[in-house]
């Protein structure tokens, strides 16, 4: 029955109780939600963060598991063959060319695993050297931030709670690592070690990053954590004056329990965003400190040093150049981009 | 004897405390801030002291002093007849005593679930042995303060601000205390949620024989709650008597204006009542003035006033009073 819409009448449909259902509609519990899940539903929202979230991700499981089924590994001179003459055809191969003996194999029918991105100039597979390269570059920069972020988190929120005497000397002692030139200490530091300690390292499981890369960790962990201590100390000044710090004081909760429950918690979000920005600044570090011929012990490759021997033949294989440093690029990169998203989802004060 | 000894012993005695921080004045200079100066009372078990007077005057400075939360410059405080020295004491003391904040929004951590920061107490002493005991504990704490077992799980952003105070309060009752420092615990809530949460602590007190320090600055809130009732000025104590006394025959000038200030409900009784107001404002407690701090705002300050402070002294039993003019102008 169509209404007349003059009509003053009443639909009684309207009147009618609500039913079940229809008051559960209405009664709604938000599900509890804690901070880390809105900054992560934040972080998703982020096109450029995820991407890149996805990017370093692909790089970082890659680096980690194609040297396990790739035929060829980072140091075998393919060309090299014990008890036969060197097979010098196998040098310098571009992109997906054969060598001599591998084009015989493939005519007789065989198989032979391409070589992607071909071979350098001892003959070793070019692709499994930039990733290991890679590997080498993320393993520095992750570890060399951990180390920066452990040393930095200790001395700030040391500072920061103690207050007083402890915090002025520690405050300077920044001051003054500031004032230093982080790169002559390093540079310096890895000419020291390689003297001093020489072969002892052989036989570790440092023998692999050699002694190069350990100063260059020795230097981060000496001279990097003051910015990471300063922005620690400064949250940790705001945040002890809260009550609920009081609050804990007050049951008798003792200066370990208060930083590590209620202080570091309290600034984890910054924590994080300073660490994943502190990860591409050390893999430059440690490309540049390679590109210079300070990174690692060959054959290990990095992607500095994988830069620098290709600068002999830059002008007739520049690919070897561009490989390496498009990786460097695409990591330091998207490491930045989601660092940054990483800040705008979990730093409150940024979203008003 | 014994009976009598323990009648008589208050549970908490503050004897001359005094509490100053230092403030930088210039580069190598520092003055003292006096926050409290040279302040006595007694609690007796089961009782609730009032403490009022206005903002700045030291009431939450003398609350976190009596816990231990700064340590006192000069003076001690006395708790069941003992005093706290050692490390052990001031440990024990922890398990007896508690604070309620004033603020139940910054007062929570809000990285913790309700039943952490409820059980933040428990764990820090070791009070209970399993985790079935302090999970029960906490609903049992959670029950005594009118909070639904499902909020267990919640971090306190999302409640409301008297069921954080709620949380608040059955964090202070989670170690079993005597004593509980209640810091203006219903100044931030609404009027209406006020009125549950002081008969709350009126009940609770009622069930576990608490003796409660009730600072605030509301006085019908005050009157209400409170056994006897202390006003504060600049940092010392200027009056000490019954509730009901304080009210009906205040004795020292700056209570009587106090008192007057008081809204009466009934606009006949109201109209017919003189409200003493004060002139000018609280002095910086960075500079006091001389003698009677109470002096420059004095309707009745004499020569005498400005030459010596004040003696607090027991004008009739139970009724302190600092002031040179008591007799004379009452």
């Amino acid at each position: 029955m169509t209404k007349n819409p003059l009509s003053m009448q009443f639909d009684v449909e309207d009147f009618l109780p609500a039913t079940e259902e229809e008051k559960a509609y209405l009664v709604q519990m938000r599900p509890s939600s804690t901070f880390f899940k809105d900054g992560c539903k934040r972080l998703m929202k982020n096109k450029v963060a995820f991407v890149s979230m996805i990017v370093i991700i692909l790089i970082a499981l890659s680096s980690i598991f194609v040297p396990m089924f790739w035929p060829y590994s980072y140091e075998q001179q393919l060309g090299v063959q014990p008890g036969m003459p060197v097979d010098a055809s196998f040098n310098n191969l571009a992109p997906m060319e054969y060598s001599r003996t591998e084009q015989t194999t493939i005519s007789q029918g065989g198989k032979v695993f391409p070589h992607v991105f071909g071979t350098d100039a001892a003959g070793r597979d070019y692709f499994i050297r930039v990733v290991y390269g890679t590997r080498i570059s993320l393993a520095v920069g992750f570890f060399a931030s951990l180390i920066v972020l452990v040393v930095g988190m200790t001395m700030g929120s040391i500072a920061g709670f103690m207050g007083g005497r402890v915090d002025m000397a520690i405050m300077r002692l920044v001051d003054l690592i500031y004032s230093l030139p982080d790169m002559l200490m390093v540079i310096l530091l890895a000419a020291v070690m390689r003297e001093s300690i020489g072969d002892s390292l052989d036989g570790t499981i440092f023998q692999a990053i050699g002694p190069n890369i350990l100063s260059l960790f020795i230097i981060f962990a000496l001279l990097y954590w003051c910015s990471m201590a300063r922005l620690i100390r400064g949250q940790i000044l705001s945040l002890r004056e809260q009550e609920y710090v009081l609050a804990a004081e007050a049951t008798g909760a003792g200066a370990r329990w208060i930083i590590t429950k209620h202080l570091i918690p309290n600034c984890i979000s910054v924590i994080i965003i300073s660490t994943a920005l502190q990860i591409p600044s050390a893999i430059f570090t440690e490309s540049f400190l390679s590109f210079l011929g300070l990174g690692v012990n060959a054959p290990m490759p990095s992607l500095g040093s994988l830069a620098s021997d290709a600068l002999n033949g830059i002008s007739t294989y520049p690919y070897r150049l561009a490989i390496p440093a498009i990786v460097i690029s695409l990591i330091v990169l998207g490491l930045n981009l989601f660092g940054d998203g990483l800040r705008d989802a979990f730093d409150p004060k940024l979203n008003q | 004897m014994a009976d009598k000894t323990s009648a008589e012993t208050p549970l908490v005695d503050v004897r001359h405390l005094k509490e100053y921080f230092p403030v930088n004045t210039g580069f190598f200079s520092s003055t003292p801030l006096k926050a409290v100066d040279d302040v006595s009372f007694t609690i007796k078990r089961g009782e609730t002291l009032g403490l009022v007077g206005e903002s700045g005057c030291g009431k939450t400075t003398v609350g976190r002093t009596i816990l231990h939360l700064y340590e006192p410059t000069e003076g001690e405080i006395i708790y069941d007849g003992k005093p706290l020295k050692t490390k052990d004491d001031l440990r024990e003391y922890r398990t007896k005593s508690a604070m309620v904040f004033q603020d139940p929004y910054s007062s929570l951590n809000p990285r913790m679930t309700v039943s952490d920061i409820i059980g933040e107490p428990l764990d820090v002493h070791h009070l209970c042995n399993t985790k079935e005991e302090r999970e029960e504990r906490i609903l049992q704490l959670m029950d005594r303060v009118g909070l639904n077992s499902e909020h267990a799980s919640r971090y306190a952003h999302e409640f409301s601000g008297g069921q954080r105070q709620r949380i608040g309060i059955a964090r202070a009752l989670a170690v079993k205390p005597e004593f509980i420092v209640c810091d203006e615990p219903v100044s931030a809530l609404d009027v209406s949620i006020q009125a549950q949460v002081i008969n709350m602590f009126g009940e609770l007190q009622e069930e576990m024989g608490l003796t409660y320090l009730f600072i605030a600055h509301d006085l019908l809130v005050v009157r209400h709650i409170s056994d006897r009732i202390a006003v504060m000025y600049l940092g010392k104590m200027v009056e000490l008597a019954d509730a009901t006394e304080i009210y009906d025959k205040p004795l020292h000038p700056y209570t009587k204006s106090l008192i007057s200030a008081v809204p009466i409900p009934d606009p006949k009784i109201a109209r017919a009542s003189k409200r003493i107001a004060l002139q000018g404002d609280i002095p910086s407690p960075l500079n006091a003035p001389s003698g009677c701090p109470f002096r420059t705002r004095c309707p009745y300050a004499k020569d005498i006033c400005a030459g010596s402070a004040p003696e607090f002294k027991e004008v009739s039993k139970g009724h302190f009073v600092a002031c040179h003019r008591t007799a004379e102008i009452n």
